[in-house]
């Protein structure tokens, strides 16, 4: 194709190098990806220079729908569409009942794994991350022009590991290759270290839509080395947006009785709610309706208002904040630097009390929203191309197992450094037991009814002995990702046997294999439309590099080939504005021809230049040799 | 050797102990500063992040090299555990498990602790409480140093013991003063 002669010598992108992987922040409210490059971070924005996606999916008639498109039909489809989903990651059916904020949702009928029903279908908060998750894929890949199947993914300090295997299992199903799961805060300390040459104690208070995580990290010569982490995986902007709305809705119904809105105006509700706060977050006042039953009512909210609606779920992060610094025997004084992270940190009575808290003012310089891709995005770098830095982590939450009496018998204590591997032994409690329950728990609480209940497997073989006999070891071991596998074993017999996990709030077993069949059928679609945005990639290319030829070479082409030369990249704009990719190719072709002898000119003056430039490097190399 | 630096090969896990996954003479008398530095400068070659784009195998090593550093780590750092692990590698191994006191002079002392934090009223009574108990561990430490440095393997699982439960009062009187408030600006 004598069109790619027009680019630049040394300028030619490379259509499909294989790349680095992608850093992917998988938010509550919003999705981010960045890449890097040699410690350069670049966001990667949509045409319009958003980064944000929003983490929104709508289930139209014609197929899911992502981002800003679907947030936009919150407003006529409301039923259609799913939001903060991430808040159901990895959550039983049961815990859900109990959770702010999750009024908009159906729940599915069960007590496995919580699904939501939307449009009459029934979807896992793993499906419906995954959306979101192709999405930041295929903007990444059309930004990048090449294929994108690596990624570091982010997910919050304080996510217990049933919600990082639905995320690992979500990326799964987007054909992510997940290099590692890391932590928000960890990555967010990763970027501004890297960028300010941090040294010393640092605190990350990020509060994001959904989740409120902090973090101590101490940095110190490329090692980021987290000391303790806490948080709450349930408290967010999204709880200051129902707290408003609860506001507005308790206004309505002292003048105009009870109502019931239905799930749609609730939706309506939250997001006018949700407009409110970012209103507020710069503005001193302002009035903000809401519609029910087709009667709208007004409602004037200043600053300090909205404050008093906030202020426990403020002091409830800030109460978090000096457990962790209490419980790591860290001196206020100590933090060196306090980062704020996460859309919600742009409310001002949370930098106030973050302030206040730490007696210094907050790191905010990098953006709040696209600080934790960023660093996902390094560590991406980091783990496929190497690097200095290294992030060494800290299981958030205790792990242990269910005892006599429904009592936790803690194996991992929270704040541990992972990779590790602990080891405890058991025993029966009955003359010839043979088998051994074992249900794993992870949380703060002694007893197991409040943990979280991560899986429940069975031991068999052990040989008939007397009680306390057999000595039954078992293993936890929790990997870089911050995953737990268990296994156990009866070591007086050396009876090795057989132990199956299953996920109490996970995918059922087999059920990713079946999803992934699915996305094999669906594959066939997905390749024509990834061969179409290749071909639109390329289209754009070809159009610019043509842009940049004319204007420095425009004086090689005459007024009829100019002519000639605008129709083809007319049509080759026309033709990529389409579905069409073989349009999109012969356009390409035919530009090529109307080109080519132009590009011949160019080459000619090109080498002119080169040899002219050669022979004067020459003979200024043998005069001095 | 855990790591090779020429070929920046991981190697399988040796069965060394802590201070020698460390590269640390076996004491109780240690840095915290060079206990980290050891720590860090040995993740450095071998964490798991390290391996991403390598073998299955090496993976696997590298994931065992860097949980028993972990470990080694989480045992040596804490002065006390560090005295534990001391006393097992000599054959003086004090059950951590074992809540009960048989040591009758600890027993009266405890006694008199816990019912001194029972009574504490404000959170200052809490704070002159731990205050002292931190007096009473420096001075349990030194001891317990001397011990292990002699040695005298006995006298120094007496003081592990003690510095075990002086631990444990530092925890209550922590907790207490957390349910005062008193941490919490």
């Amino acid at each position: 194709m004598s069109l790619l002669q027009i680019h630049e010598p040394g300028a030619t992108p490379e259509p499909h190098a294989s790349g680095g992987a992608v850093g992917i922040d998988l938010g509550t409210t919003n999705t981010v990806v960045a890449v890097a490059q040699g410690g350069a971070v670049d966001v990667i924005r949509n045409p319009d220079g958003h980064a944000l996606i929003p983490s929104v999916v709508a289930y139209t008639a014609d197929g899911p729908l992502v981002g800003e498109a679907a947030r936009r039909m919150l407003l006529d489809d409301a039923d259609l569409v799913v939001t903060s989903i991430k808040r159901l990651m990895g959550r039983g059916a049961k815990d859900v009942a109990t959770m702010g904020g999750t009024a908009a949702y159906t729940m599915a009928p069960g007590d496995g794994m919580a699904r939501i029903v939307v449009a009459g279908r029934t979807y896992s908060p793993v499906e419906i991350s995954a959306e979101i998750l192709r999405a930041a894929k295929a903007r990444a890949e059309h930004a990048l022009g090449r294929t994108v199947d690596r990624a570091v993914i982010t997910v919050p300090a304080y996510f217990d590991d049933a919600a990082r295997a639905a995320t690992k299992d979500a990326a799964k199903l987007a054909g992510l290759d997940v290099l590692r799961l890391i932590n928000e805060p960890t990555a967010a300390a990763l970027a501004y270290g890297l960028d300010q040459g941090a040294e010393g104690l640092y605190a990350v208070y990020d509060l994001g839509g959904g989740t409120f995580d902090v973090s101590l990290l101490k940095l110190e010569k490329g090692v980021f080395r987290v000391i303790a982490t806490g948080g709450d995986a349930a408290l967010g902007g999204d709880d200051f947006d129902a707290a408003l709305a609860q506001r507005f809705l308790a206004e309505r119904a002292a003048i105009r009785g009870p109502e019931t809105p239905t799930q749609a105006e609730v939706k309506l509700t939250m997001a006018g709610a949700r407009l409110a706060k970012e209103c507020l977050s710069w503005q001193e006042r302002g009035t903000w309706c809401v519609e029910i039953g087709g009667a709208m009512t007004h409602h004037a909210v200043d600053q300090a208002a909205f404050e008093v609606v906030i202020a426990d779920l403020v002091e409830r992060t800030i109460g978090i904040t000096a457990d962790v610094l209490a419980e790591a025997r860290i001196a206020i004084a100590d933090v060196k630097g306090v980062v704020l992270v996460g859309g919600s940190t742009r409310v001002p009575l949370v930098r106030r009390r973050v302030q206040a808290l730490f007696g210094r003012e907050p790191l905010a310089d990098i953006n709040p929203d696209e600080v934790v891709a960023a660093g996902a995005a390094l560590q991406a770098e980091a783990l496929t191309v190497g690097g200095g830095t290294l992030l060494l982590d800290v299981t958030p939450l205790t792990l242990g197992i269910e005892t006599m009496g429904g009592l936790v018998e803690a194996i991992v204590p929270r704040n541990a450094p992972i990779p590790l591997a602990r080891a405890q032994e058991f025993t029966t409690y009955q003359d010839g037991q043979t088998a051994m329950a074992i249900h794993v728990v992870q949380g703060e609480r002694e007893t197991v009814d409040g943990c979280r209940s991560l899986a429940r497997f069975e031991l068999h073989g052990i040989p008939p002995m007397v009680a306390g006999a057999a000595r039954i070891g078992v293993t936890f071991a929790v990997d870089a990702d911050g995953l737990l596998t268990v296994a156990a074993r009866e070591r007086t017999t050396g009876v090795a046997a057989d132990v199956t996990v299953r996920p109490s709030y996970g995918l059922e077993e087999g059920e990713i294999e079946r999803l992934l069949r699915e996305s094999m059928i669906n594959a066939r679609a997905d390749m024509i439309k990834r061969l179409l945005i290749e071909a639109r990639v390329e289209a754009d290319r070809t159009l610019a590099a043509l842009a940049g030829a004319l204007k420095t070479d425009g004086d090689l082409v005459d007024a009829a080939e100019r002519h000639a030369i605008e129709d083809g990249a007319e049509t080759l704009r026309r033709a990529a504005a389409g579905t069409d990719r073989d349009a999109i190719a012969l356009a390409v072709e035919e530009l090529g021809r109307a080109t080519a002898a132009f590009a011949e000119r160019r080459m000619d003056r090109g080498i002119g230049a080169a040899l002219t430039g050669q022979s004067v490097e020459r003979l200024a190399a043998k005069l001095s040799g | 050797m855990a790591f090779c630096a020429t070929c920046r090969a991981v190697q399988p896990l040796a069965a060394i102990d802590h201070f020698a996954r460390l590269g640390l003479r076996p004491g109780f008398d240690l840095d915290d500063a060079v206990i980290e530095r050891a720590y860090v400068d040995r993740q450095q070659d071998l964490h798991p992040d390290r391996f991403v784009t390598r073998r299955a195998q090496e993976r696997r090593y590298s994931a065992e090299q860097s949980m028993a550093l972990n470990e080694a780590f989480e045992v040596l750092r804490d002065p006390l555990s560090r005295a534990e692990y001391l006393l097992e590698l000599a054959g003086h191994g004090v059950d951590r498990h074992g809540e009960t006191i048989d040591d009758p002079e600890l027993l009266a002392e405890a006694l008199e602790s816990r019912e001194a934090l029972a009574d504490a009223g404000s959170p200052a009574d809490v704070a002159t409480l731990m205050a002292a108990t931190a007096r009473l561990a420096d001075a349990c430490r030194a001891d317990l140093s001397a011990r292990i440095a002699a040695p005298d393997w006995t006298g120094a699982a007496r003081a592990t013991r003690r510095l075990r439960y002086l631990a444990k009062l530092d925890d209550e009187a922590r907790r207490r003063s957390l349910a005062f408030g008193a941490i919490r600006t």
